[in-house]
């Protein structure tokens, strides 16, 4: 019987197909949205309220002082004027101004402004360098080359000197790449190495500087008289544009004097308006209360509510209509003085550059006018130095004279010293260097950690271990105080070298660790592949492995240049002006004494902007290459 | 070659020492190991021919010598009468409190932060989010500097308090931008007995945790571990402390003229080393630790619903498990950081390990190699010793798979 | 695309499978909504327990989220499911029982990795039976043996073969005594010789009379198990028969299309 009405209940089939319907209200719209995702649990409700208000407390704080700002100001104190005449709410907000004046600073530090084409080049050359290993599948391979030379050519950017040294440099890889193929040729693939690794080195240390010297030498003979000349008629110009520029710096400050004075002039009803307005509030508040403040003792929150009376009181007294014509006349002298201001900074700025010019051309002069004297001096002293003295007084003679030779036998850009490079501008060179100088010395590092051959790896290991296992900081003040006692006496060079030195020994320990990384992802079968086609371990690493490993482990490389991008900042420390050195000097000075937010936000701001892109961009890279390897 | 393979030649030939591969790492190695000696041999003999020119020797005899400079900032004992060997061993303890302190924080921040960011509460989830990158991308050096300036400018003076214009939290903390006053403890008689029996309360917890599990695996009966476990930790020690009469009193600090009188100072450069260290590594942990959640897939809590789990369980027994292996290695890693970034104290004058060993006793010993060597060793010591920690977890909790 | 050979289909005493007449599930007019998105419209079925039911249908018809729907991994928005007379709602209290009474096999077998395959079978009995430890190994034994592989039970899942990791999550909830059993293509992630330990042991349970709930494309053990198939399509149940009908004599056109895709090559 039973199994009958189950047959029954059994077969079914429907008739017509119902259509999609809207879900029932309670299940859909924005009340559904708010229920689900802000109120689905008391939890969920408490975390909500709590969330709503930090944000209230935060953008109640910030959107004001973000909006009640000042751009046009000489200084703090002038801000603080602009706020009370104009009666912000709240006291005021941020003082921008600061950043009109020493912004620029803050990304160039004081490279000479009138040579920022040559970072700002170099900043884009960089991309035009990256953008064939970021972008393989769809630019030319040969475009790669120009990877290979950036290295050589940024130096040149920034630091200037003559055309011939980084061909010099790149010639060292030439040198070294023929004694690998001679080496190679007589002694197998060791010998090559050590031999092409040798012969760079001997290159570079001694054949640069040797041959460099002797092409300035050489030029500067053939321009001599030339050079006499230029400078000479460079001096009689440069006197007349010197006065010129001060003359028209003087005028300006006159200029300034007056529209002070006209500026105190207008500001002074303000601020006595305010301030009576002011207190006047503040006793009538405290009047209200029923207390005396000349003898009663006043708690925090009442004080603070008076302020608040107070405030409100001031802000609305120099609204005041009758104040519209002073304030309107202080207001544009503040606008007129900042103008003047930034033309007094651009005038001083040429001056200091025509002075530094008209210093150095002389002292070029001088030392043409000596050059014959001083290389008699050298024949001499060459035939007679025996005494530790007599030798240090000749090499110093043989310094001031190639200097000569360099001045005037240079082709090329102008030289920009390395305590001249500062602010943003710094951190992203030392960023950058490091992580290119250091993937080699990392890749190496990596291989020698994977390798079967106990003291190689043991070595590896232990560098990278020290490396990452001390603080940045210990290291760089290591570069600052104890590099030179590992070099060889006399040797001395400046302190930036050092620091990218450093940074590029510290960066190495950490791509050796991503590369490891890409190594240890690659299939096994990769490996066995090239043993199996008979390549040897050099072959197989270059033309199967590490081009492999190395794309796996482009997003580590970012990800660890985004923490010495950040790291960059330590330098501070060690006396190099990055920004948050900057932002201590800017705060140092009269005219910006008290100013913290206004700095940390910019300088915040510009770190947050390319980390985070970085970041995006290696997290993107990171999904792809997940797809493609599946 | 011919094509009849001739027997192997019984000598060795010079070749073979780049072209047998039984002779071939020993060639390679030796090249390396005469490279390597060379290397350091000669920076060995620059340094000595550096300390020969400059007329220096290579001693630690300093860290016996009277150090002379104060210290404001003090776990032990030391006043500026001490050696240089007690500073560093102060700045070593003021860097291990900071980092000690700090992890624990981050730690706090970070799990918090990571669950919150997995939230379905879509305001809360968009807020944390901003926290996390906003303080990942910016330098800590930024944030270290900007909580400081933060912590001494928006805060009172001290002589505010006393003039009412401030006033102390509770009645017994004081945030002033030199520093925040809190109440001292004070250790009076019986504390001892007090202490012994808050450690015996944690054994106690110890012990009916065990207990706890074998009831449950003789009976089925499980236990409310996790009230009892909290009522031992607080109950004992609280009921002792009002038996033997509150042998631990609180000094609180009392306002002054200028300063306060009593209490417990803790500096303002401490505070923001240790909030910003704290805020910026939880960061970072905080996506290690949204990464370990997602890493345990979706399936594994349904199949413990449809076992009939409650979450909170599931999240016990199943979730946490899992994702504490992927979480922990890179947390390790986090927890090294932070003890390595401790040496941006410098930015704030908190005098760590840098900055007495490796700063002011530097300075005036003129001993920088061997100040620099041993504040060098005392980081890589610290390094090595939380990563084999980390190491050995690994280890313990490594999968078995086929 | 059969993976059962005859022999053991004809093995079967299907008298042996006794249908009573006790409502084990019951869905009464339930949908479901993704979103605005209708995954399930208007389901309708009663399933008496010892009943084997198959489930078929194109991919993304709703089959898993009907069949989660019964042990409330997913919630339904309109309509009864009534589970050995206990209706599904928001109370925890009747999903814990229902929970415990329902046990659920996955594609992905979803075993705990972190644990051994016998730690995996007590695990629930303890902590939601409040079973002693002792029992809940012996009962854990029990139940791989009869799945077969009682020498692996101190193995991690990881050290396991697809088959025998699906026969252990099986046997997971299986220790858990339930009365009636949803499987989501329990052999669809496996490779050919694994489909049949896995569905052997599958036939196993059905000749003990469990009531079964099983989305699978294994159309050779539908007909050799199932007492009834139902097809879905656009959310919804289009057809429902015994199976050999269902097969020989297809009345919707939407059935007839997807049997000659699925039976076609
Ligand atoms: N959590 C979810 N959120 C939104 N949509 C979902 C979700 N789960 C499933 N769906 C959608 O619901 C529909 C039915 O999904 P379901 O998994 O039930 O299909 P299925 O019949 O089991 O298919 P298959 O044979 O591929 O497993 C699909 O269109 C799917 O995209
Ligand atoms: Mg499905």
């Amino acid at each position: 019987m039973s199994e009958t009405g189950h047959q029954h209940a059994l077969s079914y089939v429907r008739a017509d197909m119902l259509p999609q319907q809207e879900p029932p209200v309670s299940h859909s719209g924005p009340i559904k949205w708010v229920r689900e995702n802000l109120l689905s649990s008391p939890l969920n409700v408490i975390l909500t309220v709590i969330s709503l208000y930090v944000l209230y407390a935060v953008l109640s704080g910030l959107i004001p002082w973000f909006f009640n700002s000042v751009w046009d100001a000489r200084s703090l104190n002038e801000c603080r004027e602009v706020f009370l005449a104009t009666g912000a709410t709240g006291g005021g907000g941020a003082c921008w101004a600061v950043l009109q004046e020493r912004g620029i600073q803050l990304i160039y530090g004081f490279y000479p402004a009138d040579l920022y084409w040559r970072p700002n080049l170099t900043f884009i050359l960089f991309f035009v360098a990256v953008a064939p290993i970021l972008y393989s599948d769809r630019l030319p391979s040969q475009m790669l080359w120009f990877t290979a030379l950036y290295p050589f050519l940024m130096p040149w950017l920034l630091w200037g000197g003559s055309f011939w040294v980084p061909i010099l440099v790149i010639a060292g890889l030439v040198v070294g790449y023929l004694a690998w193929m001679v080496g190679s040729r007589i002694g197998g693939s060791i010998l090559g190495g050590i031999a092409g690794i040798v012969f760079a080195i001997l290159w570079w240390l001694f054949a640069v500087p040797t041959l460099n010297d002797s092409i300035h030498r050489v030029v500067g003979n053939m321009r001599v008289d030339q050079v006499v000349a230029e400078s000479t008629a460079r001096l009689e110009t440069l006197g007349p544009e010197l006065t010129g520029l001060e003359t028209r710096r003087e005028s300006v400050r006159d200029e300034i004097a007056e529209l002070e004075a006209i500026k105190a002039q207008a500001f002074a009803p303000i601020e006595e308006a305010v301030e009576i307005a002011r207190e006047t509030a503040e006793l009538a508040f405290y009047e209200e209360e029923g207390v005396d403040p000349e003898t009663d003792q006043i708690g925090p929150g009442l004080r603070e509510r008076a302020e608040e009376e107070g405030q409100h009181a001031a802000s609305a007294a120099a609204r005041d209509p009758a104040l519209n014509t002073v304030r309107a006349t202080f207001l544009n002298a503040v606008d007129g003085l900042t103008e003047m201001r930034n033309e007094v900074n651009e005038i001083s700025s040429q001056i200091n550059i025509m002075q530094s010019e008209r210093s150095d051309t002389e002292a070029l002069l001088l030392n043409i006018e000596q050059l014959p004297d001083r290389l008699e001096e050298i024949e001499r002293l060459q035939e007679s130095a025996t005494t530790p003295g007599a030798i240090s007084e000749l090499e110093s003679v043989q310094d001031v004279v190639s200097q000569t030779y360099t001045e005037m036998g240079r082709i090329g850009l102008t030289p920009v010293e390395s305590r001249e490079f500062g602010g943003f501008m710094l951190a992203l060179i030392i960023g950058l260097s490091g992580i290119i100088l250091s993937l080699p010395l990392g890749i190496l590092l990596a291989l020698g950690r994977q390798s079967d051959l106990f003291l190689i790896n043991k070595v590896s290991v232990a560098f990278i271990e020290l490396i990452r296992g001390v603080p940045l900081i210990v290291w760089l003040f290591t570069a600052q105080l104890l590099l030179n006692y590992f070099l060889p006496p006399g040797s001395n060079f400046d302190l930036l070298l050092r620091v990218i030195i450093m940074v590029t020994l510290f960066a190495s320990a950490y791509i050796a660790e991503v590369v490891r990384g890409g190594l240890a992802a690659l299939a096994k079968g990769q490996y066995e592949a090239a043993d199996a086609l008979g390549l040897d371990y050099a072959k197989s690493m270059r033309l199967i492995v590490l081009p492999q490993a190395l794309k796996i482990s482009i997003p580590g490389i970012v990800n660890t240049f985004i923490g010495l991008f950040k790291d960059t900042t330590l330098v501070v420390f060690i006396g190099l002006l990055d920004p948050i050195g900057l932002s201590n000097s800017i705060r140092s000075s009269t005219d910006w004494n008290g100013i913290y937010w206004e700095l940390f936000a910019f300088i915040g701001l510009l770190f947050f902007a390319c980390c985070f892109s970085m970041g995006r961009y290696s997290l993107s890279l990171e999904k792809k290459l997940n797809r493609e390897h599946r | 070659m011919s094509a009849i393979s001739e027997p192997q030649a019984e000598g060795f030939r010079l070749s073979q020492l780049i072209y047998d591969t039984r002779y071939r790492s020993i060639t390679i190695q030796t090249v390396a190991l005469i490279l390597i000696v060379a290397g350091v041999w000669w920076l060995v003999s620059n340094t000595i021919q550096n300390l020969e020119a400059l007329g220096r020797d290579f001693d630690f005899g300093f860290l016996g010598q009277p150090a002379g400079y104060d210290i404001n900032q003090l776990l032990i004992e030391y006043d500026s009468q001490s050696t240089h060997g007690r500073a560093a061993v102060v700045g070593i303890l003021n860097t291990l409190l900071v980092a000690f302190i700090g992890c624990i924080t981050a730690t706090v921040i970070g799990t918090i932060a990571g669950v919150l960011r997995l939230s379905k509460n879509w305001i809360v989830a968009r807020l944390v989010a901003v926290y996390v990158e906003g303080f990942r991308n910016v330098p800590l050096l930024l944030w270290i500097v900007l909580i400081f300036a933060i912590v001494s400018e928006s805060t009172p003076h001290p002589r505010d308090f006393a003039g009412g214009e401030a006033s102390m939290l509770f009645n017994s903390i004081a945030i002033t931008r030199q520093g925040t006053w809190t109440p001292a403890p004070v250790w009076g008689d019986g504390s001892l007995a007090l202490v012994i029996i808050f450690i015996l309360s944690i054994v106690a917890i110890i012990g009916f945790r065990m207990f706890a599990r074998r009831r449950q695996e003789a009976t089925g009966e499980i236990l409310p571990v996790l009230w009892i476990s909290l009522g031992l930790l607080i109950l004992p020690s609280l009921i002792a402390y009002f038996i033997l009469g509150g042998p631990v009193t609180l000094d609180y600090p009392e306002t002054g003229r200028f300063r306060f009188e009593g209490g417990l100072l803790v500096r303002n450069s401490l505070i923001a080393l240790w909030l910003a260290l704290s805020l910026y590594t939880g960061s970072f942990i905080a996506e290690n630790v949204r990464g370990g959640i997602l890493a345990v897939s979706g399936g594994q809590t349904e199949a413990a619903s449809a076992l009939g789990l409650r979450p909170g369980r599931t999240m016990n027994l199943v979730v946490l498990p899992q994702a504490m292996r992927v979480i922990v290695p890179p947390l390790i890693s986090q927890y090294l950081n932070l003890t390595k970034n401790s040496s941006l104290a410098i930015a704030v004058g908190y005098m760590d390990a840098r900055a007495t060993l490796g700063g002011i006793t530097i300075n005036q010993t003129g001993r920088e190699l061997e100040g620099m060597l041993l504040l060098g060793l005392f980081y890589l010591i610290v390094s090595l010793a939380i990563a084999s920690v980390g190491n050995f977890y690994n280890a313990s909790v490594k999968l078995k798979e086929r | 695309m059969t993976a059962i050979d005859t022999d053991t289909s004809a093995n079967i005493d299907r008298s042996a499978m006794k249908i009573s007449d006790e409502v084990a599930i019951e869905v009464t007019g339930m949908n479901k909504w993704f979103g605005s998105f209708h995954v399930l419209r208007d389901i309708n079925l009663t399933v008496y327990r010892g009943e084997r039911i198959v489930i078929c249908g194109p991919s993304g018809s709703g089959k898993s989220t009907m069949i989660r729907c019964i042990n409330r991994l997913e919630e339904h928005q309109q309509g009864k499911i009534i589970v050995d007379g206990t209706e599904l709602s928001s109370d925890i209290k009747n999903i814990d029982k229902i929970r415990s009474e329902v046990g659920m096999c996955f594609q992905h077998f979803n075993l705990f990795p972190h644990l051994t395959i016998l730690e995996n079978c007590t695990l629930a009995p303890m902590w939601v039976r409040k079973t002693p430890k002792r029992e809940a190994e012996q009962t854990a034994m029990h139940y791989l043996e009869k799945v077969k592989i009682p020498d692996q039970a101190n193995k991690y899942p990881g050290q396991l073969s697809g088959g025998q990791q699906q026969r252990v999550a099986i046997a997971r909830s299986l220790c858990m005594k339930p009365r009636i059993m949803l499987f989501d293509e329990p052999t669809s992630a496996l490779d050919p010789e694994m489909i049949k330990e896995v569905l052997d042991t599958m036939i196993e349970l059905a000749e003990e009379g469990m009531t079964m709930l099983c989305v699978t494309h294994e159309m050779g053990f539908a007909q050799a198990v199932a007492n009834r198939v139902i097809f879905m399509d656009q959310g919804q149940i289009v057809e429902q028969n015994e199976p050999k009908e269902f097969f020989n004599n297809p009345q919707s056109d939407r059935t007839k299309l997807f049997l000659s895709q699925i039976l076609g090559h």
